[in-house]
């Protein structure tokens, strides 16, 4: 038996099981107290799940063959194609990364091997988060402090839409460590488009919405540290804020015992996003200089985070890797997959999405290899297309958080899906090139 | 099958035998003592060279969320040193915040097998225990680090019985998977989120009431008690501050005889005197190390060059960043249980306080008598890439060259440090007992740092090269359980090391059940996911026989007091 055959069990050991303390994978925040019910190969969500999480966790299974030119093949005949195409480019190129800690360390263990370039479907997010670390540096803060000690928080894009569950579980604390009770808490939104109904809760005390549109955040930041600096603004509005309405936050930025600014890079969809994350970060720095201060980077979808941190720690370098001359190179503008594709730079692409359905590969004609769920969407008929496990389902693995430091178990919830796991179909093709 | 090393000068303190000619037999990965009738199946013929057991570096950051900030932070640091992939090696790069991989065949070529991290973070120990995973060839392990955490103050603060507390300590290293327990700036990490800017000693945590004091004394007694091998490992308070020497001697004193360990104590060791206001307290402190036997250092020397440092110690690193070079840094509030900070640093020998920093290292290194209480450390990266360690091993033994090297800084640094005054040369039995069996003793490693029967067979081979740095840089032969791994300094095998931890005793059921509902009242992650599971740290396809998995290595503990 190799190691790649797919797992042949045709039902589960059990007909129905319980889980407790689930990690979900379906969005960064990565809460992992679901409580989930396996019947059969169905899973439910009966306790702390979000509408993602119960999307995600309860499609029903299909089984999915593997397939080669849109062929059902045995998933040797898949491997071995897809390391066909591997070894005939000169130049491929691993995107997607919907993986968790063990699925990114065999991305990673293949592009090494392959001589590719390494980029996650989320990239260009990330790497206006790194533009600003490599810059700038950053204060940041993680989400048991944010919990337990921000007593002011701003916002600069609606993070509801991101993490669904992000008030309840952060802010809408009943008992916190160092009030009795909730933290009273400011909520400041700054930007646009924001759903305000759910923002209140425990521990809510006061909301402010500062309007301006998101492109525009950066100034409204900017206005604020100038006042803090003591000095005059240049216009009596600015982004379309009154000068008012900055002092009343300036004066409340001073007054917060632990403030925290949230962002979201892939949220700022504007040219030079980077500039904004910049003039938050410092920001937070300069108030830092009296009083307590941090940022708090929210997004880190389909295992980005994690791609994120394993890149670094096996190559050196975040996202956006070359290991084309055999050493690993960094460079977030040439090794943007995006770009190559346009550049016609690459010639065959490997996209892995084992967490969701909806990282859809981009739009090519190069030879293509997803390595998927087994409802993955799909815009055109892969070279190669192989079904596989999602880590926290149908396999064990880890997952880094979003705020950077946590990182969770995930667990098989024992559907017997007979789906490869994707550890395996990348080392198969890794051995086969 | 039986291999014998023959004809060696062996240095292997631990045994005391101090650079005698003895043949070695290693069967199935250990060092034995074969009879008569054994057939020897492989020999090597090592007359003339010099035989150790492996390098043990007791406190390097190699893993874990503050390197891979470091890692991301700086692309220039990685941007010269990037090395291809090999016929048996992965891809890799970084200077002083090396990839995983790298860190594993750089410590390897140079004849170390164990590297300890010493700052995990339990909420980051599975990150950390990964990072370890992916650094091949030799073994490691990692300190947790507690006495910032929100629990442990507040155990403090209410005065919690000491058997609860060392249930919950010991509930921590086995959730962490840890060798041993670290502190950081005790409280202080934790003041710092309360805008505290410094914590002294007999200072009190403006929230808990508790000091550091107080923190370092029941994280002491408490492992004496659980009867974790390694004492207290202790990065104490004003990290980094002129003028922390007093701080530096009254936490000696404070330990009141308790087994301590007072790490890159260099960066502890500064006075206040002369036109600079920066002055060497390594004569004071080294004397007060000679006299109490309870105290045991690693020294954190500073080497020349750009490095990067990283830290628990959020609030002392916040207070570095105006020394950034280049100008950018990361500090960060972690969890309600701990911080870092990473600041990137160039020494300059030309600066008066830098090139007294590396004065002070070295004073401290010479000035300490008993070699079993002071390892070489370069608190990797913060002091120093561990690559320099050969040629830190040359100051150490080579007075003409240490003076040469001396009269290279900054004159005022020359004239403010009695280093030149100094004449001792470190002999090879003396590094021996610094680089591999003090800290082999020191962490409870039994069949580590030494060569006697029974001990694992993590041998290093040398060259008796006169020019130490050249000798250390480029062993002759490295084994690991065995094994070859390097050859002439170049990799011919890779291996996977193991994960040493230990676990005291205590009562899960007892301790769990407050810390059930803390988790669920006040954090973001379960209890229940807190925890680090043994099949999460074996390392798969690592190489070892079905059953008999090399992986994890539970180092044994005394019995619970």
């Amino acid at each position: 038996m190799t190691a790649v055959q797919a797992g042949a069990s045709p039902a589960p050991a059990s007909a129905s099981e319980s889980f407790s303390n689930v990690t979900c994978v379906f969005c960064g925040l990565h809460c992992d107290d679901l409580e989930i019910e396996r019947t059969g190969q169905s899973l439910q969500v009966t306790r702390n799940g979000c509408g993602k999480a119960k999307a995600g966790f309860e499609r029903p299974l299909v089984k999915t063959e593997p397939r080669v030119g849109g062929q059902p093949v045995s998933l040797n005949e898949a491997v071995a194609a897809a390391a066909k195409i591997i070894r005939s480019s000169a130049l491929p190129s691993f995107g997607g990364l919907g993986t968790d800690i063990d699925g990114m360390r065999a991305v990673m263990s293949l592009a090494d091997k392959a001589r590719g370039v390494v980029d996650h479907a989320m990239g260009e997010g990330y790497a206006q988060n790194m533009r600003v670390l490599q810059t700038r540096g950053w204060f940041m803060t993680t989400l048991t402090e944010v919990r337990n000690r921000a007593d002011l928080l701003i916002f600069t894009t609606d993070v509801l839409k991101y993490h669904h569950r992000f008030f309840e579980r952060v802010i809408h604390a009943p008992q916190t460590l160092f009030a009795d009770g909730p933290v009273k808490r400011t909520i400041v939104l700054i930007g646009e488009g924001y759903d305000t109904g759910p923002i209140s809760g425990p521990g809510v005390d006061e909301i402010v919405t500062i309007s301006c549109a998101s492109d525009r955040i950066g100034e409204v930041i900017s206005a604020l540290a100038t006042l803090s600096k003591g000095a005059p603004l240049p216009a009596e509005t600015i982004a379309g804020v009154p000068k008012p309405q900055l002092e009343d936050l300036k004066a409340r930025c001073e007054k917060a015992n632990y403030g925290v600014i949230i962002w979201i890079p892939s949220a700022f969809a504007f040219a030079n996003a980077d500039l904004t994350i910049h003039r938050i970060c410092d920001f937070v720095k300069e108030m830092n200089v009296k009083q307590r201060f941090a940022g708090l980077t929210l997004g880190g979808s389909e295992g980005s985070t994690s791609a994120a941190a394993v890149a670094a720690w096996q190559s050196g370098y975040p996202l956006r890797v070359s290991f084309a001359s055999g050493a690993p190179q960094f460079d977030p503008e040439l090794y943007a997959i995006p770009r190559l594709l346009k550049s016609g730079e690459t010639d065959a692409l490997v996209w892995l999405s084992s967490l969701t359905p909806d990282l859809a590969a981009p739009q090519t004609s190069i030879p293509t290899i997803v390595i998927g769920t087994f409802d993955m969407k799909l815009d055109r008929e892969p070279d190669v297309f192989i079904p596989v496990a999602t880590p926290g389902i149908d396999a064990r693995g880890q997952i880094m958080r979003v705020d950077g430091n946590v990182v969770l178990p995930l667990r098989d919830l024992h559907r017997a899906s007979g789906l490869a796991n994707s550890i395996a179909v990348l080392n198969a093709i890794e051995a086969a090139l | 099958m039986l291999i014998k090393f023959t004809g060696g000068k062996v240095y292997d303190p631990a045994n005391g035998i101090d650079g005698q000619v003895r043949d070695i037999y290693v069967r199935d990965g250990r060092v034995v003592t074969p009879s008569a009738t054994d057939t020897i199946s492989a020999e090597y013929n090592l007359a003339g060279k010099v035989v150790m057991a492996g390098g043990i570096d007791p406190h390097s950051h190699i893993g874990g969320g503050k390197m891979n900030i470091a890692r991301m932070m700086l692309p220039e640091d990685h941007q010269h040193d990037e090395v291809a992939r090999g016929d048996l090696t992965r891809a890799g790069c970084g200077h002083a915040a090396p990839s995983t991989f790298l860190a594993g065949y750089r410590y390897a070529e140079m004849g170390y097998t164990a590297a300890f991290e010493p700052a995990m973070l339990a909420v980051n120990a599975r990150q950390t225990h990964t990072e370890m995973a992916d650094t091949p060839m030799i073994d490691k392990g990692a300190y947790v680090l507690l006495g910032s955490d929100d629990y442990f103050l507040r155990l403090l603060t209410r005065g919690a019985n000491k058997e609860e507390i060392k249930d919950y300590i010991a509930w921590t290293m086995h959730a962490a998977q840890a060798l041993a327990v670290k502190v950081v700036n005790p409280g202080g990490i934790s003041a710092f989120k309360f805008n505290q800017r410094k914590l002294d000693l007999d200072e009190k945590h403006a929230f808990y009431g508790v000091t550091p004091r107080d923190i370092i004394l029941t994280l002491g007694r408490s492992l004496q008690e659980l009867g974790v091998p390694h004492p207290v490992h202790v990065h104490g308070c004003n990290l980094g501050v002129p003028g922390n020497k007093v701080t530096t001697l009254e936490t000696i004193r404070a330990a009141e005889g308790t087994p301590i360990h007072l790490t890159h104590i260099q960066f502890h060791s500064y006075g206040t005197e002369g036109d600079f206001k920066f002055s060497s307290g390594a004569a004071e402190i080294a004397e007060l190390v000679n006299q109490h036997k309870n105290v045991s250092i690693d020294v954190g020397q500073i080497m020349f060059g750009q490095t990067v440092t990283a830290s628990g110690d959020s609030m002392r690193q916040y207070g570095n960043t105006k020394s950034a070079h280049p100008k950018k840094w990361v500090v960060m509030d972690i969890e309600c249980d701990a911080g870092c900070g990473v600041v990137p640093m160039k020494y300059r020998d030309k600066s008066f306080v830098n090139a007294l920093q590396w004065a002070i290292g070295l004073e401290m290194f010479l000035l300490v008598n008993d070699p079993w209480r002071v390892f070489l450390t370069t608190d990797h990266p913060n002091g120093a890439p561990f690559t320099t360690y050969p040629h830190l091993i040359r100051l150490l033994m080579d007075k003409t060259f240490r003076n040469e090297q001396l009269r290279r800084i900054h004159p005022g640094a020359q004239a403010a440090t009695i280093l030149g005054s100094i004449t001792r040369e470190y002999s090879l039995y003396e590094i021996a007992i610094m680089t591999r069996a003090g800290p082999a003793k020191s962490l409870g490693l039994r069949d580590r740092g030494h060569l006697g029967p029974g001990a694992c067979a993590d041998i290093t081979v040398y060259d008796d090269n006169p020019d130490r740095e050249a000798m250390f840089t480029t062993p002759a032969f490295v084994f690991k359980n065995g094994e070859m791994i390097v050859r002439n300094g170049k990799i011919v095998k890779v291996v996977t090391g193991a994960t040493h931890v230990v676990r005291p005793e205590y009562d899960r059921k007892r301790t769990e059940k407050p810390l059930k509902d803390y988790f669920d009242t006040y954090h973001t992650v379960q209890m229940e996911n807190f925890r680090l599971h043994d099949d999460e740290i074996i390392t798969a396809g690592c190489g070892h026989a079905p059953g008999t998995c090399g992986c994890l290595i539970v180092q044994p503990v005394g019995a619970r007091k």
